[in-house]
């Protein structure tokens, strides 16, 4: 089970954090400044991963953001780089081109698409389309409740 | 496509956000947002009533504030508000900002409990869905009681859309974790279990996370998720790259799927059904292959998806630890991964060598790549590779290699990481005690350790030093020349100084004959070290200097001198004074004899589990430890360091009432590594369980009522059938001593003696005629697989044997393994020119290597608990045979070798007992318990074992002694 998925600038400035497990705000803060401080002093070309307390650490660099995740012992490290990738190509096939401003711009999107993706820290469809497909449809869903049902069901 | 105001979006909003952004100090942000709040609950609280958009658009402001790092005090309630939106994307934010910032408040979760229960009933699979979503990122307990039932009813229902199901099962998962009394199992249980079967991939890939964890708390009601699995999971190996569409990913198919499977069968034993077995056999090598196959794609992508399903299926095998084929197979992988040009491989393969370094079958394989491991531990540039190294070396320590990875593992100490430097102070250590057979060698070792890492060596380390010099009267010598020697480095760790100045002040005498070390030279070197050290480093010194009074009288002036000076006496410590004060008059008022006995030497340390042990388990979880510490883990209670911390201070020297540690006892307290002539350990008062040393041998025990060689009626056949060995065998397997085989010609007697995994049979051969038997020889032979598990060596006996005589023969007897069959003993001779032929079986049993466990009642019950495996037990019902007397049972489970517990299984008139059986290679801890029913005169008689096969076995040889 994934316990957050945190992404933040080279900066080390936090764009997204998502928590699968209940921590207090003073928990999830002391996260955010370990994961910052030990992913962003990792010199380059070393592994993808780290050991954090009882937790595996995954994580991977896009442009400028880093995508960082923490698992349990028994969760398998590369489908989590995986997990990240296939994060960054729903994202991708959103924004066209996605960039770290879409991200900060659109931050309510990057929660949705995440929550089509992700649920609960498990995996609930891996099938892009699938999940393009209901966050592309939430958009065209401006009608009123009265319109929507009145469609064909899907 | 623009970055901003995509579909619906919010100008006010990306507006907001660019001002911020566009700050130049963490006060203009304040300053910012401070107007921003006032904005909002100025609209909040106007008159104007807000429409749906304005309400989203400050609902997701305030959201950005919050996750920007403040806090925010209002807004709920509009957020609550936009729930029942008929507006799909503005009852999307309000779920959003609930998810994102939970508030305990009970009336506000009472009405975000009745807009997630509108619309989970309004048939609308979005809208069902964004519930779902909300329950799963709130998952409070207000929730799961709420809805824990309604969601497995959505799950399950045959109309549910499937996605909804996708989400539904997630939901349940979550709410499961939370709160697991509140999801109460039932008929949708089993339903569950066949959406393993389902058409849509992605609802089987949800609801296998949702099967695993069931299945881990309850794996008998999920049993039949097992052959489920395995036919998805071989219908997904078997499937061409393109088969599964959208679920192929970068040509690996369903990879997501796959590990979930592959985790799913994690918690299970092997398939029983050998067909389900078998199948599952061939999607193993099948994966295994396909790691050898050309990569489909030269993506990183496509070789991470396909080492993933890799990587979870050596994960499998290592879980079964059955297939030697497949073990072998998967370290010869991991093998070629350890030279990998990907660090993350590398890494990975480290890491699962770790758990296949504790496989009995794979374990030597796994130490053929000792230098490539070393290799990363010297070269690696990554840290977390390096440490994954150090815990392999680690891992695949034993006997043989001890002392190279032990010089390793301190060379790497002098350029580690900081970070990983007091994991490593503690695995040399543990490793350096734990295989100690020269225990200068350890001594040396601990003390490296200290010059070179002294910073990092924990209080346990040192303590532990001591207690083991102090335990071991032929290490103490050496020990106190070598840290007299330490010492006189220059510049000297405070911690060398702490175990130079308790050595010496206990064990100084022993050097202090060579005019280099004499008394006052000894002292001299220890006080000069005194003013650079902290307070109780002093406090131990200044106990040293006393005791050095009693072992050498003519330092007693000097030291009296030292102690009655102001910095001492007048210190402003008051620990320090006091021992300053009371020291110099026990010093001047005490006669030698007084003296003598107050600072009598330390008595020898309880032995309990090493306590650095138990700190390296506190410091990391489970999966850095090697197996044989997992199955010592399982007794970790509150008592575990208690002889172990006791720290060797002043107070800690007058205690005195130490037990004797037996000589046998392993400095861990793990396995006893004595030889076999060890006397027999007196652990009456310790911690001990199935796992741990044991008491007296067993051989003891059985008494022998028949004399030895007495004259039995001879048999009526000539030459026993094969077939009657069996009862022979049946015969020994309680007691050690008696005739084995008797007929006119021959008798045969035993007297057998058995110690850990090592045992000595003495055969009387004696001849019962006038006549001389000519060509007399015996072979042992090894039927089946015995020849691995046991090795018998004998020395030929003298072929002639007179009329009237005796021989006899001694057979060296060594258990590598748990075992089943009985070696055959054959015996060839010529009788007045006749060749007489004849087979038996020698009566080694696989309890005979038994080491009794006494225990607790509430030990007893916590072991039975954990070996609750179907397979670890075995159980058989049968009627008796023989007398069903107490005593007569007793004396038979007594001689059968485990430990007769008493007082521990509730009813009075059943039996229960534990006891080690010792291999070379393992341990396997047995318990058993007899349940006699006089009326029926019937027993039910169960076994558990941490190994299965010696469950089945015991069972067996038992059922046909009561």
């Amino acid at each position: 089970m994934i316990h957050f998925l945190l992404l933040f600038s080279r900066q080390g400035k936090l764009r997204l954090q998502k928590w699968f497990t209940p921590l207090s705000e003073l928990e999830k803060k002391k996260v955010i400044r370990d994961m910052t401080l030990m992913v962003l002093a990792r010199p380059p070309r070393t592994s993808n991963f780290l050991q954090w307390r009882d937790l595996k650490i995954v994580y991977k660099r896009y442009a400028s953001l880093y995508f960082c995740t923490g698992l349990e012992e028994k969760d398998n490290e590369l489908l989590a780089l995986e997990m990240i990738h296939r994060y960054v190509e729903l994202l991708d096939k959103y924004f066209g081109n996605v960039c770290e401003l879409d991200i900060i711009f659109n931050f309510e999107k990057a929660y949705f698409i995440l929550d089509e993706f992700l649920m609960g820290g498990e995996i609930l469809e891996t099938s892009k389309f699938a999940v393009g497909g209901s966050v592309e449809e939430a958009d065209t869903l401006q009608e009123t409740m009265e319109e929507y049902m009145s469609k064909p069901a899907y | 496509m623009p970055a901003v105001s995509k579909g619906d979006g919010m100008r006010g909003l990306a507006v907001f956000i660019s001002d911020i952004r566009n700050c130049k100090s963490k006060e203009a942000e304040i300053k910012r947002i401070n107007k921003e709040l006032a904005n909002i609950r100025s609209k909040f609280k106007g008159d104007k009533a807000l429409d749906g958009y304005s309400k989203k658009k400050y609902v997701c402001k305030l959201l950005f504030i919050f996750l920007l790092g403040h806090d925010i005090d209002f807004g709920h309630m509009e957020a609550v508000n936009l729930l029942s939106s008929n507006k799909y994307t503005e009852k999307q934010i309000g779920y959003l900002f609930i998810s994102v910032l939970v508030n305990s408040n009970s009336e506000l979760i009472r009405l975000i409990n009745n807009a997630i229960k509108n619309d989970l009933s309004s048939r609308n699979p979005t809208f069902m869905c964004l519930a779902l979503h909300c329950i799963a990122n709130v998952g409070s307990r207000e929730m799961a009681e709420a809805f824990a039932s309604e969601i497995p009813r959505i799950l399950v229902a045959g109309d549910t859309m499937d996605s909804v199901k996708q989400s539904a099962a997630l939901c349940l998962l979550r709410l499961y974790k939370t709160s697991p009394d509140l999801v109460l199992m039932g008929e949708w249980t089993s339903r569950v279990v066949h959406l393993l079967n389902d058409q849509h991939m992605g609802v089987v890939t949800a609801a296998i996370s949702l099967i695993t964890c069931l299945s881990q708390k309850n794996p008998d009601e999920f049993k039949t998720c097992v052959s489920l699995a395995v036919s998805r999971l071989s219908r997904i190996v078997s499937s061409a790259s393109t088969d599964l569409q959208d679920y192929t990913y970068y040509f690996v198919p369903a990879p997501w799927l796959s590990c979930k499977l592959l985790r799913l069968l994690q918690c299970y034993p092997p398939p029983e059904d050998g067909a389900v077995k078998g199948r599952l056999v061939e999607c193993l090598e099948t994966i295994l292959n396909k790691a050898q196959e050309p990569p489909k794609s030269k993506k990183v992508q496509h070789s991470n998806a396909k080492n993933a399903i890799l990587f979870e299926a050596i994960a499998l095998i290592i879980h079964y630890d059955s297939e030697p084929n497949l073990l072998v197979r998967a370290c010869n992988q991991l093998g070629q991964f350890l030279q990998h040009r990907e660090t993350n491989l590398r890494y990975l393969a480290l890491e699962s060598m770790c758990t296949l370094a504790s496989s009995e079958f794979s374990h030597e394989a796994v130490k053929t790549h000792i230098e490539t491991v070393i290799n990363a531990l010297k070269t690696e540039r990554d840290v977390s590779v390096r440490q994954r190294a150090a815990d392999l070396l680690y891992a695949m320590c034993d006997r043989s290699n001890a002392k190279q990875i032990v010089a390793e593992m301190l060379s790497y100490l002098e350029t580690a990481d900081y970070s990983i430097r007091e994991e490593m102070v503690l695995k040399v250590a543990i490793l350096a005690e734990k295989y100690a057979v020269d225990y200068s060698w350890y001594v040396d070792t601990i003390l490296n350790l200290i010059r070179i890492a002294g910073d990092y060596v924990s209080e346990e380390v040192w303590y532990r030093v001591i207690q083991i010099v102090i335990n071991r009267d032929d290490v103490q010598g050496y020990a106190a020349k070598t840290v007299f020697e330490a010492l006189q480095a220059p510049a000297c760790h405070e911690n060398m100084v702490k175990v130079g100045g308790y050595i010496l002040g206990e064990f100084g005498n022993l050097i202090a004959g060579d005019p280099r070390s004499s008394p006052l030279v000894q002292f001299n070197l220890l006080h000069s070290k005194f003013h650079l050290c902290s307070v109780p480093t002093r406090a131990l010194l200044l106990s040293a200097y006393i005791k050095f009074i009693n072992l050498f009288p003519e330092t007693k002036a000097t030291i009296q001198e030292v102690l009655r000076c102001d910095s001492q006496i007048r210190n402003s410590d008051v620990e320090l004074q006091q021992r300053a004060v009371e020291y110099l008059k026990l010093s001047s008022i005490a006669s030698t004899d007084v003296l003598a006995t107050v600072l009598e030497e330390m008595p020898p340390f309880p032995e309990r589990e090493s306590s650095i042990l138990a700190k390296l388990k506190k410091k990391k979880g489970p999966g850095a430890v090697s197996v044989t510490e997992m199955e010592d883990g399982k007794r970790e209670g509150g008592e575990l360091n208690g002889g172990g911390d006791r720290g060797p201070d002043a107070s800690a020297m007058a205690a005195s009432n130490a037990s004797t540690p037996s000589p046998s006892a392993d400095l861990l307290g793990i396995r006893p590594a004595a030889p076999v002539s060890a006397a027999p350990a007196s652990v009456g008062s310790l911690l001990v369980d199935v796992f741990s040393e044991a008491g007296p041998a067993a051989s003891s025990a059985a008494v022998n009522d028949e004399g030895f060689l007495s004259s039995a009626p001879p048999s009526e056949d000539p030459a026993p059938p094969l077939s009657e060995a069996d009862e022979l065998l049946n015969k020994f397997v309680c007691k050690n001593n008696g005739v084995l085989f008797e007929n006119q010609l021959l008798q045969i007697g035993i007297k057998s003696e058995y110690r850990q995994n090592l045992g000595r049979m003495y055969l009387f051969y004696g001849n019962k005629t006038s006549v001389q038997f000519a060509s007399f020889t015996t072979t042992v032979s090894y039927p089946g697989e015995l020849q691995s598990q046991l090795n018998v060596q004998s020395k030929p006996v003298e072929p002639l044997v007179e009329g009237g005589a005796q021989i006899q023969q001694v057979l060296n007897i060594e258990c590598l393994t748990d075992f089943s069959e009985a070696p055959l003993l054959n015996i060839k001779f010529r009788y007045g020119g006749a060749l007489q032929n004849l087979t038996l079986k020698l009566p080694v049993t696989i309890n005979k290597f038994f080491q009794p466990t006494e225990m607790a009642s509430q030990d007893f019950f916590q072991r039975w608990k954990q070996l609750s495996q179907p397979q670890q037990e075995a159980q058989k019902i049968f009627k008796a045979n023989n007398s069903m007397d107490t005593e007569v049972l007793k004396a038979k489970l007594l001689g059968l070798g485990m430990a007769l517990l008493d007082n521990v299984d509730p009813n009075p008139e059943n039996y229960v007992c534990a006891g080690v059986i010792q291999t070379k290679g393992q341990q396997v801890g047995c318990l058993l318990r007899l349940e006699p029913n006089a009326q029926a005169q019937m027993y039910r008689l169960t076994l558990r074992c941490s190994k299965d096969s010696v469950s089945r076995r015991l069972c067996e040889l038992l059922a046909e002694q009561f």
